[in-house]
């Protein structure tokens, strides 16, 4: 059991934890915290799997401003505990059943997939993090317009979000 | 022993980890006592006096306080995050001091060579901004959970302001990162070595100053100081997103934004004021003895000062601070810490600087209102770091567009 | 790092996507429908980055910042028709609001 498998398993517990807490709470701000804490969880997989800009990039764009924007809205509105209606027997008895068949057989079929077995054991030599230069040159030389059009597409969202929330007066 | 021989790694990080904790918390306990000192001096009064002698011991007696007190609970509160919260704000503020490197010598611990830094990340710089930046957390979940008015409109306005200083609060770092071309602490540092016309150190405040008055000016804003602390303002919100808090999660609070401060200071000292160098050239060995030279002439004024005080206590205690200092003072001219203690000693005291700075303006500046602070961040803060960046950009792709056109 | 097999990075986003098409399907916030969404990005992202890892070439990474940025952007704007659908039915189940008009 080297380092790096025990690692994994702690971060993989950690968020498929937090995915079932998300489920699981009653109230909306617990599932956000839970979200907040699978979001951190996936961050120090990604640092496993060495890309340590997107590991920042998640933790400062994700968990640290679109959750604090539903913490925001979860608190502006009050949003209090969930109620209890009356599911449907065809949902209970066959929805949630189907939904836990669905994610058995997505897990079973990728870890036996012949993808998974040839990258088995996807080595290198060195220390395998992925540098900032070299992502930063193939995002402004290869991706250069996708990501003049992602800036543009932000802006169309805050104009948006400011039409949307203002008040008609 | 041979766990220690066989983790090496693993245990000189718990050694600096230990190291940091200790040093950490005492700078934090008597940050307080700077604070209060300095603005009653402003004031034109003492201060603490009476606690200890000049008031030393009353981080002390401020804890032993804390300890003591009934911790409260809110009825209808939500429990799990009321608790959570205070500490959310403790450990992320204080994780992000494991970042940052204090001096470019190397020592030995335990037989294994380590720098004086916990963990040297290739992109030390992003994930302090990521640490930051989930620091909104504790303020917003103090302010909701408490469940009265005051609490979440000051934890709401409170955690709007940080986001908002946060984003000028990056940009204007941008400049330095766009001259230096790394993210990695140590690099940004050692970049920033030699002189402009042999006598102006190069550091980064040089070129990059309005970007450094803009980084301040956020990070007095992000950590919720005056003049930008009116979700917190006595006066305005009896105390903000921290009004239903007592004893010990208030003082986990109060520490988290003096860690906050220290922080934002550690990371101006490394990116704008030339981190652990000196601003005298390597050429005056003389400075070398500086840190040693400095702290046996503090133990001489408080020798001096133990012979003034008046009352038989504040004397036993004063001569017991006069012999820690000279022996600090003697023990910094051995030759085995000589060198070492060369680049904290200059951290150190460019940090107490902008720490002087942080409590100067705190009680020189009036409290902004708060439709004008959110507009002094987002109309005038973040077009000067926005035209900061474009600028230092032109200027560094200026030879080559000269160049080819 | 690269010790542990890429098919269990593989796994591990098949049970978190489960997992969020299960709370899509079975909640009735429409704030933590929204959350649900946001996991199952979350678990595509992991997907990516692993397979950018295998195949050894950056693209998946790219696409990652890509696919976060996006959600950043769709949050911003899905967050305030939240909001004003709040305001408009002084409700936030969802299902209240299943009509297209009162």
């Amino acid at each position: 059991m080297s380092l790096p498998f025990i690692l994994f398993f702690v971060f993989a517990i950690v968020a498929v934890v937090g995915a079932i807490l998300l489920i699981v709470a009653r109230e909306p701000i617990h599932s956000a915290l839970s979200l907040i804490m699978v979001m951190v969880a996936l961050a120090a997989l990604y640092l496993l799997l060495g890309a340590e800009f997107i590991a920042a990039v998640q933790i400062i764009v994700y968990a640290g401003a679109i959750m604090v924007l539903f913490v925001f809205v979860i608190m502006l509105l009050n949003a209090g505990v969930e109620e209890r209606t009356n599911w449907s027997k065809i949902a209970k008895y066959a929805g949630l059943p189907l939904g836990i068949f669905l994610l058995f057989e997505l897990a079973h079929w990728l870890a036996r997939s012949a993808i998974g077995a040839r990258i088995a054991n996807g080595s290198e030599g060195t220390n395998g993090a992925v540098s900032t230069r070299a992502l930063s040159e193939m995002l402004f030389q290869k991706y250069l317009f996708p990501f003049e059009a992602t800036s543009i597409l932000i802006l169309i969202a805050i104009l948006g979000a400011l039409v949307l929330a203002k008040r008609d007066e | 022993m041979e766990f220690i021989a066989q983790h090496p790694v693993l245990v000189a990080s718990l050694v600096k980890i230990a190291i940091l904790m200790a040093v950490l918390m005492t700078i934090l306990a008597y940050l307080s006592w700077f604070e209060r000192k300095i603005i009653a001096h402003i004031q034109s009064r003492w201060g603490p006096y009476y606690v200890g002698a000049h008031g030393l011991l009353q981080p002390l007696a401020d804890g032993i306080k804390f300890l003591f007190k009934e911790d409260l609970t809110p009825p209808a509160s939500d429990k799990f995050v009321y608790t959570l919260a205070p500490f959310l704000a403790l450990t992320l503020a204080i994780t992000t001091l494991a970042l940052i490197p204090f001096g470019p010598a190397t020592v030995w611990i335990f037989g294994h060579e380590t720098h004086l830094v916990v963990a040297n990340v290739d992109i030390g710089l992003l994930f302090l901004f990521a640490i930051t930046s989930l620091g909104v957390y504790g303020v917003a979940l103090a302010g909701w959970s408490s469940n009265s008015k005051y609490s979440l409109l000051g934890g709401l306005r409170s955690s709007a302001q940080m986001i908002s200083y946060e984003v000028s609060l990056t940009l204007s770092v941008v400049g330095v990162l766009l001259l230096a071309g790394t993210f990695n602490f140590n690099e940004l540092v050692t970049s920033q070595q030699g002189y402009y016309l042999h006598f102006i150190p190069r550091w980064r405040i040089v070129p990059q100053f309005i970007g450094f008055l803009c980084y301040f000016t956020s990070a007095i804003a992000e950590t919720n100081r005056a003049p930008f602390d009116l979700p917190e303002g006595e006066q305005e919100l009896v105390g903000g997103f921290h009004t239903e808090y007592s004893s010990f999660k208030f003082a986990m609070f109060f520490m988290a934004e003096y860690a906050n401060m220290v922080t934002v200071s550690c990371l101006a000292t490394i990116l704008f004021l030339g981190g652990w160098l000196s601003p005298f050239p390597d050429r005056w060995t003389a400075m070398q003895y500086l840190p040693a030279a400095s702290l046996l002439a503090l133990a001489v004024y408080l020798a001096y000062d133990t012979f003034a005080q008046m009352r038989g206590i504040a004397r036993i205690q004063l001569a017991v601070v006069t012999a820690l200092a000279a022996v600090l003072g003697l023990l910094c001219l051995l030759p085995a810490v000589m060198p070492v203690i060369q680049g904290p000693f200059w951290f150190t005291f460019k940090m107490g600087l902008l720490l002087f700075f942080y409590v100067w303006t705190r009680s020189t500046l009036p409290r902004l209102r708060y439709d004008q602070l959110m507009s002094f961040g987002w109309k005038l803060l973040l077009p000067v770091s926005l035209l900061n960046l474009v600028v230092t950009a032109l200027w560094i792709v200026f030879p080559q567009l000269v160049n080819h056109g | 790092m690269s010790a542990v097999p890429i098919s269990y990075y593989l796994v591990l986003s098949a049970i978190l996507f489960g997992l969020g098409v299960i709370a899509f399907v079975f909640k009735h916030n429409i704030i933590t429908i929204y959350m649900a969404i946001e996991l199952m990005l979350n678990a595509v992202n992991l997907a990516f980055v692993a397979f950018a890892r295998a195949h050894k070439q950056l693209d998946g990474l790219v696409f990652v910042f890509f696919v976060i940025v996006v959600a950043a952007a769709e949050s911003a704007v899905g967050l305030a028709i939240i909001l004003t659908i709040a305001q408009n039915r002084q409700s936030l189940n969802v299902e209240r609001v299943n009509q297209l008009k009162f």
